[in-house]
């Protein structure tokens, strides 16, 4: 018998669809594991969207208000501050006596993960993409050497921290379940200045577009486009989907495409269910950032470009001729 | 300025992967070693951070002998001092690392310990908040812009779509991403004197680890992949496959 707390993150009075992927896991991992499940959030009127995550098996959730953290401190009207996050979940953690804490593999649970660890004298683990339970006992897999390699890991310690890769584990629905939901009492906290030395202030987006990190489409251009004004075929292609743009890291230093677009060992990892690779030859520090991805459509006039290798699909030929013909039948094939 | 940069030394970024006997680790034979690539920039961001306030940098590695290699690195981009604090094993984990260097860093009470954002063999993600929890001092992730005026620090943090302005105090731990600054290439003057710095070595205080490796192994091979080569004419074909059989679209 163990207990389970999932960290789930929220956007604007909203579960994040990462939230839903967490919660479908640790249902799952608490039912090998006869294990209770508390899901705890950060956020403000999250419970009134509470229902959104019993449809997927979550029965209780525990729920921080973010303007009562601003309450505690000298520097209020931070969206986020690390260490008391940090402190509320690890708190929870122990209130709870839970020896498994599942967090997104986002960039909020990746940098809550060592903290949260360390303050809970648990082993982590980041960026898992299975996790499995054997005799009670958990073991995850989880990608190094940029995805050249894949290693099961266990835990020496009885307790341990995890944060699950983005876009990997699928939330599935449950029969209509129902929820109980408490809002945890910041008080038991034991919350100190030092808690707050570090805030997020302010929050930049850059561009109202879709986020690669976050996209369940990616169409990625390379420097097979010949040149930044070409990238508008990029761009149509991906609108006809609904994708995100992707690029590779030689358009990026070549200061065609920002750097928040790399798909790459260097740039962001992700693992979309459709990757369309436009003139991008697949060096291996790209594919470290894209070989995960369920399907991938290359295209490319080179036969022999390594990107060939990790495609599901793909054409040999010019992308200037390839890529306004494929942007114009997913326009007719989605139009039907 | 005391100022602390951690750096490690990894398998370079174009390594073929095979893996061991053991089938816990990778085989080391004809693998070159570099320093971390997000390491040189926490070495750029040190170096930097001397020039405008004084003070000096110090390079520090957990590891075996052949660590040094990652020290000489920074000594030649302009670190002062370089400390192995040395493992006994091969093996260690993320936690392994981060309590020997905090044992370490703690009692110099330096301004700011810079990091990589994750080292690029283990992508591991944790040393720089790990460190900063045992240090009890704040730490900043994924740094894309450094700016610490009269012991104030501003920072942009890069999140999903967009960049995160995050204000602290001083002492601090910071991890380095690209964009950050231009690592500079050490010029003949700097590569002479790094080879008359001494490399500081201590042992190790603890060597637990956490975690264990049960089994590492290649990725699954995908199965070979529909290639088409006749250009334009493929397009609806393709697109067809992707929505009825990939079901994708
Ligand atoms: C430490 C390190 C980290 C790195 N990190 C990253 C990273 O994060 N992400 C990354 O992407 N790279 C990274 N790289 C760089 C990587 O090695 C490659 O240089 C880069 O990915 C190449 O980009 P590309 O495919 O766009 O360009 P190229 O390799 O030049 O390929 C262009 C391709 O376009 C094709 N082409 C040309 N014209 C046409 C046409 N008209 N129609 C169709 N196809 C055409 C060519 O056949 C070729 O295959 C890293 C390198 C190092 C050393
Ligand atoms: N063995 C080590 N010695 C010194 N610093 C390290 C070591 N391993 C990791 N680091 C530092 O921690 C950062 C993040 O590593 P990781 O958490 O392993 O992804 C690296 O970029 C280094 O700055």
């Amino acid at each position: 018998m163990s207990n389970i707390v999932a960290f789930v993150e929220t956007k604007e009075g909203k579960f994040k669809n990462s939230a839903f992927e967490i919660v479908t896991e640790a249902v799952k991992i608490a039912s090998e594991t006869s294990s209770e499940l508390t899901v705890l959030a950060i956020g403000s009127g999250i419970e009134n969207d509470a229902q959104s995550l019993a449809e997927y098996g979550a029965a209780k959730l525990i729920y921080t208000d973010l303007n009562e953290l601003n309450g505690k401190n000298a520097t209020q009207g931070f969206k986020y501050s690390p260490s008391s996050f940090a402190k509320v979940i690890s708190e929870v953690a122990k209130q709870k006596n839970a020896d498994i804490i599942i967090l997104s593999a986002t960039s909020l649970g990746k940098d809550l993960a060592g903290r949260i660890a360390i303050k809970t004298d648990s082993s982590v683990y980041n960026d898992c993409i299975s996790v499995k339970t054997e005799g009670g006992k958990i073991t995850a897999s989880r990608p190094v050497y940029a995805g050249k390699s894949i290693t099961e890991v266990k835990s020496n310690s009885d307790k341990i921290v995890l944060t699950l890769r983005p876009n990997v584990f699928k939330p599935v629905k449950k029969e209509g379940g129902s929820i109980q939901t408490e809002k945890a009492d910041t008080g038991t906290f034991n919350l100190s200045d030092s808690d707050f030395s570090s805030v997020v202030k302010d929050v930049v987006i850059s561009s109202e577009k879709l986020d690669v990190a976050e996209a369940d489409r990616i169409v990625s251009g390379g420097r097979g486009l010949r040149e930044p004004e070409q990238f508008k075929l990029v761009e149509e292609l991906a609108n006809s989907i609904g994708a995100a743009v992707g690029a590779s890291r030689a358009v990026v230093d070549s200061g065609w495409r920002p750097h928040s677009e790399q798909v790459g060992q260097t740039g962001k990892t992700v693992s979309p269910s459709l990757y369309i690779a436009c003139g991008i030859s697949g060096a291996i520090q790209h594919l470290a950032g894209m070989s995960s991805s369920k399907c991938i459509v290359a295209i490319n006039k080179d036969k022999d470009a390594p990107i060939f290798q990790v495609a599901n699909y793909g054409i040999v030929g010019d992308v200037f001729e390839i890529i306004p013909a494929m942007t114009e039948e997913f326009k007719k094939v989605l139009s039907n | 300025m005391k100022i602390i940069v951690c750096v490690s030394l990894v398998p370079d970024s174009t390594t073929k992967v095979k893996i061991s006997d053991s089938k816990k680790s990778i085989d080391e034979n004809g693998v070159s070693y570099i320093l971390n690539p997000y390491d040189e920039l926490a070495v750029e961001e040190a170096l930097k951070l001397k020039e405008k306030n004084g003070g000096d940098v110090t390079a520090i590695s957990f590891g075996t002998d052949k660590s040094k290699e990652a020290i000489k690195k920074a000594f030649q981009m302009g670190a002062d001092k370089g400390v192995l604090i040395k493992s006994g094993s091969p093996d260690f984990d993320s936690y392994t690392v981060s309590k020997n260097l905090a044992d370490f860093i703690k009692p110099l009470n330096p301004d700011i310990v810079l990091f990589g954002k994750q080292s690029i063999d283990f992508d591991g993600l944790l040393v720089p908040s790990m460190v900063s929890e045992l240090l009890g001092i704040p730490c900043i992730s994924v740094v894309v812009k450094l700016d610490i005026t009269d012991g104030k620090v501003t920072a942009e943090r890069e999140v999903e779509g967009g960049k995160e302005i995050v204000e602290s105090t001083l002492p601090i731990v910071i991890g380095a991403q690209k964009g950050i600054n231009d690592p500079r290439y050490p010029n003949l003057k700097s590569i002479m004197a790094a080879k008359s710095k001494p490399i500081e070595e201590i042992a190790a205080t603890y060597s637990g680890n956490k975690t264990e490796i049960t089994e590492m192994n290649l990725p699954p091979a995908k199965a070979s992949g529909k290639i088409f080569v006749n250009g334009k004419d493929d397009v609806s074909e393709l697109v067809r496959l992707l929505r009825e059989e990939a079901k994708v679209i």
